[in-house]
């Protein structure tokens, strides 16, 4: 994949995830902050399903833009064709490893199973 | 006159001259496996002397061996590229008396492997910038009979000019952080090539410069630190080069 594409991808996450933290943010104002962050309000806040959606939305961006950030310093500290292969792959694999667990847990407390 | 005498007049400026600073000049031979250290010149100047001059004072008259390059004394071959009291500059284009210090170090410049003391190799530099092609892509020519000369309005001039002052001497490269860790990095000085070139309404080559520059190693691994631009001895803006290169593959440029 051309790195253009890539570095839109990660400028996109950018802004999808700030677009949507803030969204999560302000969720935090629809009652006292406090009370907001009880383990009912939080699990209420995963089995409303919009809420679960953006919460996983949220999830697979910042994986997504946090990991290949990882690359990109990696890539810069040190070079040379099988380090920056295993660089690639090994960010590739942790991003999916994260988002997969991420989705599970996530899964798990909409369904009510936490 | 044989080449260690002193000419009349160089005698009678350092007679002449009060002032006088300490030159600490980096000696080093890697390929001798020298390890760096400094020597100090007590070397007189006068408002107009340069840091060449100081050097070229010291190996006329204390050490012929110190190892530095330069040629036109003007600016304008870009060979005597060092750090000078830890910025990166033209050795003759810098004067003592700017430095507003009594002690000048001088040591060859970041990012390039050493030669020797205050020389090092462009071999890289140079095989980047060719790499991208910094001449004009097209097919026809302006010099045959049939074509005609290729016009230019002096909006189309404007977008590249200031790109083209630039003289290879490497600065921008030395200050570039990016440069200081990835050894693969393209660096500010072909790029704002690229861009000088992309951005010249004669050229064809857009597409082929944009493929080389489009890698993990290349234009992305700019961080906009702006050191380039900074020490830049012509005036040439590569940060500002970059960022534009970046409108082209982001689509924001035609």
């Amino acid at each position: 994949m051309r790195e253009s594409i890539v570095m839109k991808v990660h400028y996109g996450t950018a802004l999808g995830a700030v677009a949507l933290v803030a969204v999560h943010i302000l969720f935090r104002l629809t009652q006292e902050f406090s009370k907001s962050l009880q383990y009912e309000s939080v699990i209420a806040n995963y089995e409303f399903l919009p809420y679960a959606l953006v919460l996983e939305l949220i999830l697979v961006l910042i994986s997504i833009h946090g990991f290949n950030g990882l690359r990109v310093i990696l890539l810069e500290l040190k070079q040379g064709r099988g380090y920056e292969k295993a660089v690639t792959y090994g960010c590739i694999a942790a991003m999916v490893a994260v988002i997969a667990y991420g989705s599970r847990t996530i899964i798990l407390a909409s369904m009510g199973m936490s | 006159m044989s080449t260690t005498q002193i000419s009349e007049e160089e005698s009678q400026t350092i007679v002449s001259s009060p002032k006088s600073i300490i030159l600490r000049i980096s000696r080093s031979n890697p390929q001798t496996g020298t390890a760096k250290s400094f020597m100090e010149f007590k070397v007189p100047y006068e408002k107009w002397t340069t840091v060449l001059d100081a050097i070229l004072e010291v190996k006329k008259h204390f050490d012929h061996s110190v190892g530095v390059r330069y040629s036109c004394r003007q600016a304008t071959c870009g060979s005597c590229g060092m750090i000078i009291n830890g910025k990166p500059r033209l050795a003759c284009f810098t004067k003592i008396v700017e430095l507003n210090s009594d002690v000048v170090t001088v040591e060859p410049m970041n990012n390039f492997p050493v030669i020797r003391d205050l020389a090092v190799n462009f071999d890289r530099m140079f095989s980047t910038h060719k790499k991208l092609k910094p001449y004009i892509v097209r097919d026809d020519s302006e010099i045959t009979s049939k074509t005609k000369e290729f016009l230019q309005t002096p909006e189309e001039v404007e977008k590249y000019i200031q790109f083209s002052s630039c003289i290879k001497c490497g600065l921008c490269n030395s200050a570039c952080p990016t440069m200081a860790t990835d050894s693969s990095f393209i660096g500010p000085q072909a790029l704002a090539q690229a861009y000088r070139y992309i951005a010249d309404s004669r050229d064809k080559g857009k597409n082929e410069r944009l493929k080389i520059i489009d890698e993990p190693h290349g234009i992305w691994r700019c961080h906009f630190a702006g050191s380039c631009s900074m020490v830049c001895p012509k005036g040439v803006d590569p940060a500002m080069g970059i960022q534009l290169l970046r409108g082209y593959l982001l689509g924001f440029r035609r």
